[in-house]
């Protein structure tokens, strides 16, 4: 019931997901075992005047009126729906909210309603008086407080942002906050709803997204050496950590463990690592560590696999340091997905506690080229069966905030 | 918390000024007065951006540039609390932990969109936006913007580097962070972090956001214990903490300025019983508060919030001088909780006081206390 150094062992109860490959974990994963594409031409808004306009749209009843955060919140909440459904560990879940997500502001379908009083700020401050459902939707704390509500959790919600490192940021906080005794539960949500004009735009600034609008199921190609960026997607993922002590007693079905976490900051650049891979390479020995094993223990790798010529380059590098000349696989769901940026490292410790109950490993789609400068078994394209008992989850974001997780087989 | 954890450096830049000896200054002056623009966001007034010499904390230029104001004023507290503490040599194992809300918007493009498109249908306004978006957002403009990416900058200008995590959510945010830190250390994962927040009160899409609620102040400049109706007034905060482990900070002979003897954090969901007063006398629950301990208060001015705290106050066992952070600094939002603290371990040093209460009454939701005991 205590790992290495004597901490509560960590279980997994629930799982749920939201994808653009589908609602529900069963739905998702079926297609991510399937090879099946996510990604697809924009039909949210006009792409016109757009350099990429594709994406991995989740599309949800009644959108048309939804702001970004509100999406957030109904993909979060059918995520933690499904996941506190399957754990059957009450109406009121005992224990904190953590929660993912993407920071959130005032967007432009208000800013223009406002701006029929007057195009400028001054005036528009003027007119937004009294709209007491705006100060709501767009405060930063609104949707975990909606959340929390809803689910009954305990004490503040708290939200994180560690940029593409963001989902797994919220299940090392839940994995920490049982580990210190200060819960026995803890509903761990990633969600992401970034799939607008402006991130879109924004993330094109940064030359950081595939313009490949033709071919949208080819998009994403991560460790392909015609890769040319990632695909902007958007989904949620929610796990319900129980210490196992507790889920045991109350005679839950356990999924998983999640055995370890380890973090590092980079210091080098705002958008790309340091070139020695330091940061990379530290998180992912440190999330090992973390969980009491050695490389060698490592089944199969999760990875962060967005598609971007530099993350893949340097994901190589620090699989090469860490685990030297016999790596072993690793896929990105990402080829499939997309990058849901906020809820990534939540989607995908889904997917390697998916991937340890079923023995299968799902493919890196879109594997045409190999790359010869990406010395990996990336599980090209078709998915394989393997015995797998543990998975390093990679997360790296941008700002430099690298998070790993180590998930382990149920005892 | 086991272990026992000290905060051994203080980081402030406000429109008061910089370090430590110039918000000493106002914490000793009992009517001490603010520094307010009250014409450049009129009818709001604010709390401005101190004339900071920048190359002093983030010497690249390059760095400059690559941030907005809030940053900016966030990565220079944050060297101001290295500075501090002593701590340069400490940066690579260091936890980071910071609140914070979103970056600047640049107003200028946001007002000519508006101007062009607002009176379009939205099929002619949609292709019109991307193209204006395209052509007009800065490249910089997004890592400037992004909430986790003022812990970025301070990593990559002060090196910080032993984990980082930025937590979002108003003022629970800074409470969040400083408690998880305290509580990473306690527990003895790690030995020193880096905690704070930043929070740039001179923005139109802020007041935005603060006007829908009807909470902002107007007009002259008041103390919150003059302000019929209630209101809140930001402020432009910079504020950091070194929080170290006893047993780290003695063993580099580093000076204790306060002991932070309890974080608590919870959220009333404010109806009815569940209310943020009930709340925080939970929190306080165990707390071994002495008569005349001081009270340093992060209300942000929002009257409901402001009403719930004082019950709360008037509750204790003889409270000593109150003193609102946002009478001195404005309200800081994300900043407040950590500035409150600083200014709290401030008032302990000087000797104000051998207990500080600090509080944190999120203008919307969460409640915080924080018990600093004298070193």
């Amino acid at each position: 019931m205590r790992d290495h150094l004597g901490r509560p062992l960590v279980a997994v109860t629930g799982m749920g997901l939201v994808t653009p490959l589908g609602f529900g974990v069963a739905e998702s994963w079926r297609a991510l075992l399937a090879g099946r594409s996510g990604i697809r031409r924009i039909t949210r808004f006009p792409t016109e005047h757009l350099k990429t306009r594709i994406a991995g749209q989740v599309t949800l009843p009644g959108e048309e009126a939804m702001a970004s955060p509100e999406r957030v919140e109904r993909m979060a909440a059918m995520a933690a729906a499904e996941a506190v459904g399957q754990a059957g560990i009450g109406e009121r879940f005992p224990g904190p909210l953590l929660l993912g997500m993407p920071p959130v502001e005032v967007e432009w379908p208000q800013r223009l309603a406002l701006a029929r009083a007057g195009a400028g700020y001054p005036a528009m401050v003027e007119a937004v008086a009294g709209q007491r459902g705006l100060f709501e939707t767009f405060l930063f704390g609104g949707i975990g407080e909606r959340l929390a509500e809803r689910f009954g959790t305990h004490g503040v919600p708290v939200s994180v942002t560690t940029a593409c490192a963001t989902g797994a940021s919220a299940i090392q906080l839940g994995l920490e906050a049982i580990q210190r005794g200060e819960a026995k539960a803890a509903l761990c949500i990633g969600a992401e709803g970034s799939v607008a004009p402006e991130p879109l735009v924004r993330f094109s600034l940064l030359s950081a997204l595939s313009t490949r609008n033709d071919e949208p199921e080819r998009a994403s190609r991560p460790f392909e050496k015609t890769r040319e960026g990632f695909v902007l997607s958007e989904g949620a993922a929610a796990l319900v950590l129980e210490s196992l002590e507790a889920a045991q007693a109350r005679g839950a079905e356990v999924l998983g463990l999640v055995l370890g976490a380890g973090e590092r900051a980079d210091s080098f650049h705002r958008t790309r690592s340091n070139p020695d891979g330091g940061a990379i390479i530290g998180a992912m020995r440190a999330a090992i560590a973390d969980a009491g094993l050695r490389p060698g223990d490592i089944s199969y790798v999760n990875a962060h696999g967005t598609g971007t010529p530099e993350n893949d380059k340097m994901e190589t590098l620090g699989m090469r340091a860490v685990f030297g000349d016999a790596p072993p696989p690793i896929s990105s769901n990402k080829s499939m997905i997309g990058h849901t940026l906020s809820a990534a490292g939540a989607i995908e410790a889904v997917a390697s506690l998916l991937t340890i109950r079923d023995g299968m490993l799902p493919p890196t789609i879109n594997h045409e080229v190999p790359d010869p400068a990406i010395a990996l078994d990336v599980v090209p394209n078709v998915a394989r069966a393997a015995k797998v008992e543990r998975v390093l989850s990679n997360s790296f974001g941008f700002g430099g905030q690298n998070v790993c997780l180590v998930l382990g087989a149920a005892p | 918390m086991s272990g026992a954890v000290w905060i051994t450096g203080i980081g402030l830049a406000s429109s008061l000024g910089e370090g430590v000896e110039a918000h000493r200054a106002a914490l000793r002056d009992p009517v001490a007065r603010p520094v307010v623009d009250a014409a450049g966001f009129a009818p709001f007034p604010v709390h401005p951006m101190p004339n900071l010499a920048f190359d002093a904390q983030i010497p690249k230029k390059g760095d400059q540039r690559q941030m907005e104001p809030w940053q900016r004023l966030g990565t220079y507290a944050a060297g101001l609390a290295l500075d501090h503490a002593g701590a340069r040599g400490l940066v690579g194992e260091m936890h980071l932990l910071v609140a914070a809300g979103g970056g600047e918007r640049d107003v200028g493009l946001d007002e000519a969109i508006c101007a062009e498109l607002a009176g379009l249908p939205p099929e002619q306004a949609g292709p019109l936006l991307n193209e204006r978006l395209a052509n007009g957002l800065r490249p910089t403009l997004f890592l400037a913007q992004l909430s986790n990416l003022l812990a970025g900058n301070i990593s990559i200008v002060h090196g910080v580097t032993g984990s980082s995590r930025t937590f979002m959510g108003e003022e629970a945010a800074g409470a969040e962070a400083v408690r998880i830190a305290a509580a990473r250390l306690a527990e003895g994962r790690g030995e020193v972090a880096l905690v704070g927040g930043a929070y740039v009160a001179g923005r139109w899409d802020m007041l935005l956001l603060h006007a829908a609620s009807g909470g902002l102040w107007r007009g002259d400049w008041a103390p919150l214990a003059e302000r019929r109706g209630g209101g809140m007034v930001t402020g432009s905060i910079g504020a950091f903490l070194v929080l170290e482990t006893e047993r780290h900070a003695r063993g580099r002979g580093a000076a204790c300025l306060a002991r932070l003897a309890a974080v608590r954090s919870g959220a009333a969901r404010r109806q009815g019983e569940d209310s943020a007063r009930a709340s925080a006398a939970a929190l306080a629950e165990g707390l071994a508060l002495r008569p005349g301990l001081a009270v340093v208060s992060g209300a942000s001015g929002m009257p409901e919030a402001l009403a719930e705290e004082r019950a709360f106050l008037a509750g204790l066992p003889e409270p000593g001088a109150v003193r609102f952070t946002a009478d001195l600094l404005g309200h800081g939002v994300e900043a407040s909780f950590p500035a409150s603290l600083a200014l709290g371990a401030l008032a302990l040093a000087e000797g104000m006081a051998t207990q500080a209460l600090v509080t944190g009454f999120g203008l919307w939701r969460g409640e915080a206390l924080a018990l600093l005991e004298a070193a």
